[in-house]
């Protein structure tokens, strides 16, 4: 094997890949060959950096030098001057908005500085479909510890010091799930990894999968242990192929090592793994859906008791754990319990990935010690908003959460704190909005959504959320009265008391969240027939600003009803009563003339 | 890849899956996942194969079928355009994305072109929210899409 001095990483996460990352990866390699360095210099495909906004993002390895926007073009350029000059690109670098200054080092930037990296520490580094690689960052030494030096319940003992909680959303102490899976006794027992991540917005789990899937395996192997399963199944979406491809090859490549498969390192421990699709429903998300679903059917939602962990997958005691979940577990094996809860905040100790998305400038992947406050991670990290607008409100917790306005953004972020004010953790979305965006229309937006995913056993949630809906439908064409946003929360509260699942529970939290927060907002709508943001179509009206039209007629030839009076040079004028508000004028005009409010 | 017909090479094919299969119970999901990779839809026919290979009620079949978005039972277009409609997507105006490519085709969400050539269809989150609003067509996918990218991207195909 060569002995490199120097590496090129180029992500290859699905965001990346999109931005022909694969096509620049053949052309590094292509060009270091026809230099003759191909044996110095190492083109390595890692997993997601996490700066999504900027990618295709390289990395140049030990001088942690950060490239972004890298185009397949750029490839001589590098390689000549990084790597054979020795001379940074100064083109390439990231230039900090808030301090005009282009960052070198990966560690510069404010939006790693904040960050702590436990369950994403090896995404950006190692070659995901490279075993040896996970191997030289400690990987399956957790796995080798606990089947070697401790006990089943040492495992778990060390799981529950560590004070880790389900990264899905929920936030259930692991420690505790593996503790009741251990005790219901059977021949047979099952470990599920819930990768079916279905709150829009969040792609932690994917990029987990995609950039080292290696350290899930081994999660689970050790879970396995702990309870004495030697099956466990991974539930993934069907719309995430680079991860499924990547677990695949991981699988194949753990069960020729032998870490995987019967009498794993000789312990005479036997774990194997399969790879379960999904195929497109949000509600497998719930862990009695998600078994439903494995073992080939609708994924209803079951009522608990019994929990799986007495009764799961054909009937049998399952412990299901979220991928982050897992991320987490060989770590804390490798470094004590003791280490990871003196991390975050005393009720949820550890760190949390979140995906930063949205009206932000810096979209990607984050993870920071929980109690982190908001304002550190929407402007700091994530770099304020885009395009200098105001901030309005951070959604956590994706169709099940709520809204964060300003005046909470100081909150420091954990399980507990959420709830406080509404929200939820979630699975980790964070979706950041604007003063362009429309609070009753985002409450509308997750509704649709919910009567999308609905499953459909329970009346509340079935019939309640369409419902809301429609009266989320009457306030935004202007047709509804100050009694509909009663309406609402009684409606919301009813489904919240008398729905069986999760998803059904927290369907009317977008709801409830956007009209405690911003009930102005509602109340414009419905007494003053009003969208403050300018987003409700039925609510705005366009006007011709007489300084800046030019009288260039742009506007009247593209209007269908034609409504728009006037003659070329001369200001153009907007008959409202036959205006049908489709917006051609608006998105004609080219010197800002129509005004839409 | 998303229109190969009803050929007997397909049944076949999905026969000697079946066959292939170490355990038949729970395999439905799979299943299904490798029938509409092959057919690119889910018929009826289809359906009534699989229930006699892996001995389910027909009715179960449907059930399962109608239950997730991701399969359809009805023949799709040789491009499938799929707009993302996440929360990311969305508050990025993905939605006037939709109604440009409405307008352009001449068809609604969810439905074909009479010729066969573009289905479109919304979906929840490919997960590339760095990119939003993202468009996919069949397997590549296109980030950072404007109202005024649409004509390019369809020009794109049909060459």
């Amino acid at each position: 094997m060569p002995n490199y001095r120097m590496h090129l990483l180029v992500c290859g996460g699905t965001g990346c890949h999109a931005t022909k990352s694969n096509v620049l990866i053949n052309e590094l390699k292509r060009v270091l060959s026809e230099k003759g360095l191909e044996d110095e210099i190492q083109v390595v495909e890692t997993g997601c950096f996490g700066f999504c906004e900027k990618g295709p993002i390289v990395k140049v390895y030990p001088d942690n030098v950060f490239y972004i926007e890298v185009q397949p073009d750029d490839s001589l350029e590098i390689i000549e001057e990084h790597i054979i000059k020795g001379r940074k690109l100064e083109r390439l670098l990231f230039v900090e908005p808030s301090l005009n200054q282009k960052l070198e080092e990966q560690l510069d930037m404010p939006f790693y500085k904040k960050q702590l990296r436990v369950a994403l520490k090896n995404c950006g580094f190692i070659d995901p479909e490279d075993i040896d690689e996970y191997i030289s960052t400690e990987g399956y030494h957790a796995l080798g510890k606990v089947l070697t030096s401790m006990t089943p319940d040492a495992v778990i003992e060390e799981i529950k010091i560590s004070g880790l909680r389900g990264r899905g959303g929920g936030g259930f102490p692991t420690g505790l799930k593996w503790e009741f899976t251990k005790k219901s006794s059977a021949d047979q027992k099952y470990i599920v990894c819930n990768a079916d991540e279905g709150d829009p917005g969040a792609f932690m789990d994917r990029s987990i999968l995609e950039g080292d899937p290696h350290i899930v395996l081994e999660a689970m192997a050790i879970a396995g242990f702990a309870v004495g399963a030697s099956k466990g199944y991974i539930y993934i979406r069907a719309e995430y192929p680079l991860a499924i491809q990547r677990l695949s090859i991981a699988i194949e490549q753990a069960r020729n090592y032998g870490l995987l498969g019967n009498d794993i390192m000789g312990t005479g421990f036997d774990f194997d793994v399969e790879v379960d699709l999904g195929a497109g429903a949000f509600v497998c998300g719930e862990e009695t859906a998600l078994i439903k679903s494995i073992e080939g059917n609708r994924g209803e939602p079951l009522t608990k008791p019994p929990f799986p962990a007495q009764s799961g997958v054909w009937g049998k005691p399952t412990c299901v754990n979220n991928v982050e979940t897992f991320a987490n577990i060989p770590a804390i094996i490798n470094k004590g319990g003791h280490w990871f809860k003196k991390i975050g905040t005393e009720k949820s100790p550890g760190t949390k990935v979140f995906a930063l998305a949205g009206k932000i400038n810096n979209v990607g992947l984050v993870e920071v010690p929980m109690g982190t406050t908001m304002r550190d991670i929407v402007f700091d990290i994530g770099g304020g908003i885009r395009h200098g607008k105001q901030f309005k409100a951070v959604q956590t917790g994706g169709p099940s959460g709520g809204c964060i306005p300003y005046s909470q953004i100081d909150i420091p972020v954990d399980y507990d704190s959420l709830v406080s004010i509404g929200s939820m953790m979630g699975s980790g979305g964070l979706i950041v909005l604007d003063e362009d965006d429309c609070m009753v229309n985002i409450a509308k937006f997750y509704m649709e959504f919910i009567i999308d995913e609905s499953c459909g056993k329970c009346t509340p949630c079935r019939v309640g959320t369409k419902r809301l809906h429609e009266i989320l439908t009457k306030i935004t064409e202007g047709k509804a009265t100050e009694e509909c946003i009663n309406h609402l929360v009684e409606l919301s509260d009813t489904i919240k008391d008398t729905s069986l699942c999760g998803l059904g529970q927290t369907a009317p939290n977008p709801v409830l969240s956007t009209i405690s927060y911003f009930l102005d907002e509602y109340k414009a709508h419905v007494i003053d027939k009003h969208c403050p943001a300018g987003v409700c179509e039925a609510l705005l009206s366009y006007t011709v600003v007489s300084e800046n039209c030019i009288g260039c007629t742009a506007c009247l030839r593209a209007c269908p009803v034609n409504c728009i009076k006037g003659a070329p040079k001369e200001i153009h004028k907007i008959v409202q009563s036959d205006c049908i508000k489709c917006g051609a004028c608006y998105d004609i005009c080219r010197f800002e003339a129509i005004m839409k409010k | 890849m998303y229109n190969k017909g009803l050929s007997q090479s397909n049944f076949d094919a999905l026969g000697d899956y079946i066959a292939s299969l170490p355990e038949k119970k729970g395999a439905l999901m799979p299943v299904l996942h490798k029938a509409q990779n092959l057919f690119g839809y889910l018929p009826k026919e289809v359906q009534l194969f699989i229930c006699e290979r892996l001995d389910v009620p027909t009715s179960k079949i449907y059930g399962v079928i109608s239950f997730y978005s991701f399969f359809t039972m009805k023949q799709r277009g040789q491009y499938v355009i799929n707009i993302c409609m996440g929360t990311a997507c969305f508050v990025r105006k993905a939605d006037d994305v939709v109604k440009e490519f409405e307008k352009k085709l001449g068809i609604k969400v969810g439905e074909t072109s009479k010729n066969m050539m573009y289905s479109l269809e919304a979906l929840r989150c490919v997960g590339a929210c760095g990119l939003a609003p993202v468009v996919m067509v069949n397997d590549k996918i296109y980030g950072h899409v404007e109202k005024k990218d649409v004509k390019k991207i369809l020009a794109e195909q049909s060459n």
